[in-house]
């Protein structure tokens, strides 16, 4: 398959370490960035973004896993912190959410669709096919103790009860990253890459709430290369991207995107440089109505998801202000 | 009942996802394309056919040929409770 044209790494980033002593000690007035780390590919790279820029000493991780995250997460992140030599803590963030109602907020939706859902269940979030020309749906995909699963369409008030409910962690998790920000005079970082940037795949002042980004330009394909090129650990470089969201493991694609996401830079690719749907159809191995398909919901994306990038908007301006 | 099915839809629509607009909606205006109803959009637009018509809405029938504009929900509607 086409891939992205490559970059030189070497030169992306000095010109990230550049921007990011700018931001953090020019701009915003502070001594450090706090990175936290899932243990996925983008935190990975920020983080290591953030000690090639402002030196280890100056960046503090952050590793905030809750009951259901894989072990793994917590593992690789750790991994990542030692490998860097950076200040790090732990934090499981399962009893603030336990206390909040996050997870019986869920069950509670849960319940009234699947009425067995209790102790030793599973569930994720899935989206249907869109790529068949159907009207793009959520549905919950949920696991009994056996491992029985079935799959059901949610009534609307229950899919946002679902997310909302679930939303409480990125949203804690950023908390606990201010806190730490704020203890240490510390900028705090957010670290989606280009697709989850450009098509709103974040929680509003969750995930989305941040200082700097310093890899919202950089394809996920372009990620993966930035991070071999700051030589992190083989096992971070080489993971499946995950959401690390619901006790159910559940692929990016699977939740949100409508493809994988080699597939979903190249299309995002094409359509920011102004290619035709053919040339995404040829380089996809698909017809050129599918390519069209892919476009049409990138854009529409966009437009559902600006909200979320919208900053508080004032009914009135206030002179001297943005 | 049957008569009023792209009115009931088209007043559910006007409420819901047009608050505030001027603009009515036409019989054939794509709902996807005008960026009236979004992915949960449409959840909520099939629970409430469902739940106003009486009707079962299968996954394999979320279609924009059925979903899109008025006219394809009314004939949708119709053909579903013909079957019934």
């Amino acid at each position: 398959m086409a891939k992205l044209p490559e970059l030189d790494y070497a030169a992306e980033a000095d010109r990230i370490g550049e921007r990011l002593r700018h931001l953090v000690f020019n701009e915003l007035h502070r001594r450090g960035m706090v990175v936290a780390m899932s243990g996925g590919i983008d935190s990975s790279c920020c983080a290591a973004l953030a000690v090639r820029a402002l030196g280890k000493d100056r960046v503090f991780g952050l590793l905030l896993p809750e009951r259901d995250s894989s072990g793994v997460s917590s593992r690789l992140g750790k991994q990542l912190a030692e490998h860097l030599g950076i200040a790090h803590t732990l934090h499981d963030i399962t009893p603030a959410l336990e206390a909040l109602g996050c997870y019986a907020s869920q069950v509670e939706a849960l319940k009234r669709t699947i009425p067995e859902f209790g102790p030793g269940w599973k569930f994720k979030l899935a989206i249907s096919d869109a790529m068949g020309g159907k009207v793009s749906i959520t549905k919950v995909v949920a696991e009994d103790p056996q491992g029985q699963r079935i799959e059901k369409r949610l009534p609307a008030a229950d899919y946002l009860q679902i997310v909302a409910a679930t939303n409480f962690k990125q949203r804690i998790r950023k908390n606990l990253e201010y806190y730490h920000a704020d203890r240490l005079n510390y900028v705090c970082t957010g670290t989606p890459n280009r697709l989850e940037y450009d098509q709103g795949f974040f929680v509003k002042n969750g995930d989305g709430a941040a200082d700097v980004k310093p890899i919202a330009h950089l394809y996920k394909t372009q990620v993966y290369g930035m991070a071999r090129f700051l030589g992190l650990p083989e096992a971070l470089t080489t993971t499946t991207p995950t959401t690390d969201t619901f006790s159910l493991p559940q692929g990016q694609d699977e939740f949100y995107f409508q493809l994988p996401y080699p597939q979903m830079d190249l299309a995002l690719w094409h359509l920011n440089e102004g290619k035709p749907a053919c040339e995404l159809a040829t380089e996809l191995g698909c017809d050129e109505a599918a390519a069209q398909r892919i476009y049409a919901n990138i854009l529409a994306k966009r437009r559902t998801t600006a909200y979320l990038h919208a900053a508080p908007l004032l009914a009135v301006p206030v002179p001297g202000f943005h | 009942m049957n008569r009023d099915i792209k009115q009931a839809v088209r007043h559910y629509i006007e409420q819901n996802f047009l608050v505030g607009a001027d603009t009515p909606i036409a019989d054939g205006d794509s709902l996807l394309q005008l960026q009236i109803v979004d992915s949960t959009g449409f959840l909520e637009l099939v629970n409430f056919v469902e739940s106003s018509f009486g009707v079962k809405v299968d996954d394999e029938e979320m279609v924009p040929e059925n979903l899109e504009t008025l006219d394809n929900i009314d004939a949708f509607v119709r053909r579903k409770l013909a079957a019934a």
